[in-house]
C-alpha cells in the first residue's frame, strides 16, 4: 500500500467536480443524470479509501449501500425520462421547466 | 516503484480522461461508453484499495446493470435522431468550470489539513482478514443489518414506482367527463354514432 490515501482523495474529488460541471451545463436530462452518476461513484471512492486509511470496513458497507440507493434512484430517474419524453417528445430540461417556480 | 503505484498512475488519467470525455461529447451514447471506461477504472481502484467484493458490485451492477440500463432508455428515446441543437449556456459554461477548480483547490487543502499528502493506509489491512466478502459479510449482517433491511425495501419501492412510471396505461377517464358525455347525450338528439364528442 505505497500510494498516499490522499492521491485517491484528490482523485475522488476532481471526478466529484467533473460531475458538477456536466450538471451545470447539459441540457440533456439524460447526461445530467450520468453527471450525478459519476458524482456518487467519486464518493464511494473516497469512502473505500477512508475505509482503507482508517482500517475498517464501515467504509465499504457504506459504499455499498450507496451503490444500492443509486440503482434504485437510476431506476426511478430513468422512469421518469421516459415517462417525461412520452408526454413531451424532448428530454431537453428547458422544455420542463413547470416545476420551477 | 511498487506496482500498486504504477496501476494508480495508469487508470488515474484513464479515469479523468474519460469523465472529461464525458462532459464533452456530443452524443449521449458516446457519453455512456465513457462513462462505463470511468466505471472500470474505480472498479480497479476498489481492488487496489483492497475491496474486493465492491470491485466485483461495481462491475457487475455499475458497469453493467446500471450503464446497460441508461443504453436502453438512449436506445429507446433515440434522442440523437432530430433533436435541433441549441445555443449552449454561454454564461454558465465558464462559470461552472471555474467553481469547479475552487472546488478541487479548497477541497486539496482540506486534504492538507485532514489527512496529509504524504499519509499512506497502514500495510496490512487487518479488517480484511479470512477474506473481504465474507468481512463485509460479517459487518453488514450484524452491525448494519436494519439498514441492509430499510435498502431491501427501498429496492422493493423503486421497482413498483419504475412500473408504475413507464407503464403506458389506458387514459383515466375521470366521473366529470363521463357526466359531460351523459349530458350532451341526453341535451343532442340521437343521430347516429358520428354524433358523439
Amino acid at each position: 500500500m505505497r500510494t498516499p490515501v490522499a492521491y485517491y482523495l484528490l482523485l475522488s474529488g476532481i471526478l466529484f467536480m467533473l460531475g458538477t460541471v456536466g450538471v451545470l451545463t447539459r441540457k440533456n436530462a439524460l447526461l445530467i443524470f450520468m453527471s450525478v452518476e459519476l458524482q456518487l461513484n467519486a464518493v464511494n471512492l473516497s469512502l473505500v479509501a477512508f475505509s482503507r486509511l482508517h482500517d475498517d470496513l464501515t467504509g465499504q458497507v457504506l459504499a455499498f449501500f450507496s451503490m444500492v440507493v443509486a440503482a434504485a434512484e437510476v431506476v426511478v430517474g430513468l422512469a421518469i425520462i421516459v415517462a417525461i419524453y412520452r408526454r413531451r417528445r424532448s428530454v431537453d430540461v428547458d422544455d420542463v421547466r413547470e416545476l420551477r417556480w | 516503484m511498487p506496482l500498486d503505484n504504477v496501476v494508480f498512475w495508469v487508470f488515474a488519467p484513464i479515469s479523468v480522461a474519460s469523465a472529461i470525455g464525458m462532459l464533452l461529447v456530443r452524443n449521449a451514447i458516446h457519453a455512456a461508453l465513457f462513462l462505463v471506461v470511468n466505471f472500470f477504472c474505480l472498479a480497479v481502484f476498489y481492488l487496489l484499495l483492497d475491496a474486493p467484493f465492491l470491485f466485483a458490485v461495481q462491475i457487475i451492477v455499475y458497469a453493467g446493470a446500471i450503464m446497460v440500463l441508461f443504453l436502453f432508455v438512449i436506445m429507446l428515446l433515440g434522442v440523437d435522431s432530430n433533436v435541433p441543437i441549441r445555443e449552449r449556456l454561454v454564461v454558465q459554461r465558464p462559470l461552472a468550470f471555474i467553481l469547479g477548480a475552487g472546488f478541487v483547490a479548497e477541497l486539496a487543502l482540506a486534504i492538507r489539513a485532514g489527512v496529509g499528502f504524504s499519509t499512506k493506509a497502514p500495510a496490512v489491512f487487518t479488517a480484511n482478514e479470512g477474506g473481504n466478502t465474507q468481512a463485509v459479510a460479517k459487518v453488514l449482517f450484524t452491525q448494519y443489518f436494519f439498514p441492509f433491511e430499510v435498502t431491501s425495501i427501498l429496492l422493493l419501492v423503486a421497482a413498483i414506482a419504475a412500473m408504475v412510471l413507464a407503464h403506458r396505461k389506458a387514459r383515466a377517464v375521470t366521473q366529470a367527463e363521463i357526466e359531460a358525455i351523459a349530458e350532451d347525450e341526453a341535451e343532442m338528439p340521437m343521430d347516429g354514432a358520428g354524433a358523439r364528442p
